[in-house]
């Protein structure tokens, strides 16, 4: 094992390692600090803390966007706001090509399906085809149903339970002293008490965001201790992909130095929950990126193509699982 | 011929004045976005493994990952 040259983080990442229970924002903040060369070491470490808290399965998930583009907020990273000048158009997708988005996550041993929509929050056309995709897919495929609506009321909540929506995802996306420096149109607070409705309703909350976004190092650790906070199932972790004509086109991408470094200090920030690649790896770490990640703290993929992006082929990942003697995680223990 | 990220004309590019380069490169990663027979914004769905783009009047195109 490779090791740790200050020994007071080695320190605080044996306790992780031992009891569990997550580093706090200071020991974060050093893990994100640490030079080049501590790199392998920080991902190793993170890597033993999830195989000892989480083991080695990874969850593999779908995702597609059911209503895409033309959103009212104005969230900066995004190509789906309709408030910037970005080329993509606001489409709703039908049932027959849910169903079929919801296959092919499944044939590639998936066991979620998270069916996405670009709004505030849904209304009632959005619940009506939300009801009518989940009874579709439900017919057709065998697969963990995941939602992603945005901001929801008690009345959307109770419905999306009577559904059986197994989990809802919800970003926080950034830092909170960050947020309103991406996010105008409403408060990193709204989002917080969604994600409290979802977590008292029973559903699974998976909560995570973008990094790159121009936020500090510093604030990386206080999105992370923010997140161990709110003790998600799940957490994806995005890379931002610049988008144009969104303001933030022209920001760099993440150093993909900076991106490891991240997802070594997330792991140690939630050595339990279910730590996502999600949008932006192919483009911030390239292939090798994926292999990185998997040692070194991620343990669950997004497979296939993102909701307005390609990713690279699901078969490249699940070889690559096969390679690293990683089970992808079944069904029945999905739940 | 219009490029597909951008919607510019491809005729630009000949010249040397516009250079798609970047555009080409970055549809790797993305489907396309604006029909290359009228540059007219498309609609486009991405699923897991394909995506599918259709221009009013030029009709359906569709791909796997990767650009393709
Ligand atoms: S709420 Fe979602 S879809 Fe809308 S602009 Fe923000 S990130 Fe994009
Ligand atoms: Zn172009
Ligand atoms: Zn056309």
């Amino acid at each position: 094992m490779v090791s740790l040259s200050d020994p007071a983080l080695a320190q605080a990442c044996q306790r992780v390692l031992e009891t569990g229970v997550g580093m706090d924002e200071a020991d974060v903040l050093a893990v994100l600090e640490q030079p080049d060369e501590q790199i392998p070491a920080v991902l190793e470490v993170a890597h033993q803390v999830r195989l000892r808290w989480c083991g080695p399965a990874v969850e593999v998930e779908g995702i597609v966007s059911v209503k895409t583009g033309g959103c009212p907020e104005d969230c900066h990273f995004c190509s789906q706001s309709g408030l910037f000048a970005s080329p993509v158009r606001a489409v709703w997708l039908d049932i027959p090509a849910l169903v079929e988005a919801a296959r092919q996550t499944a044939a590639t041993g998936a066991t979620e399906f998270c069916i996405v929509a670009a709004v505030r929050g849904p209304d009632p056309k959005l619940m009506a085809q939300l009801r009518a995709g989940v009874a579709a897919i439900r017919a057709e495929v065998d697969i963990n149903i995941a939602a992603s609506l945005g901001i929801l009321d008690r009345s959307q909540v109770d419905e999306l339970v009577q559904l059986g929506i197994h989990r809802y995802n919800h970003n926080l996306e950034t830092a909170r002293s960050f947020f309103p420096n991406v996010v105008t149109t409403h408060g990193w607070q709204e989002r917080w008490e969604t994600l409290r409705m979802v977590r008292e309703s029973g559903m699974e909350v998976c909560c995570g965001g973008i990094l790159g976004l121009g936020e500090t190092v510093q604030q990386r650790a206080e999105f992370a201790a923010q997140l161990a906070a709110l003790a998600p199932h799940e957490v994806p972790l995005n890379f931002l992909s610049p988008r144009p004509g969104t303001p933030l086109e022209q920001r760099p991408l993440l150093d993909p130095r900076d991106a490891l470094r991240a997802v070594a200090a997330f792991r140690l920030a939630l050595p339990r929950t279910i730590l996502r690649y999600a949008g932006g790896r192919e483009l911030t770490l390239g292939d090798l990126g994926t292999r990185d990640g998997l040692l070194g703290g991620v343990n669950a993929v997004i497979v296939g193509n993102y909701l307005t992006t390609l990713g690279r082929p699901a078969e490249q990942d699940l070889a690559l699982l096969q390679q690293l003697k990683m089970p992808v995680k079944a069904l029945s223990s999905a739940l | 011929m219009y490029c597909d990220r951008c919607g510019r004309d491809l005729a630009g590019d000949l010249a040397g004045e516009t250079d798609h380069a970047a555009c080409r490169a970055a549809r790797a990663l993305e489907p396309p976005r604006f029909c290359p027979q009228c540059a007219r914004r498309m609609k486009v769905h991405v699923l897991p493994a394909e995506w599918r783009a259709e221009c009013v009047e030029h009709g359906v195109l569709r791909g796997g990952r990767n650009g393709s």
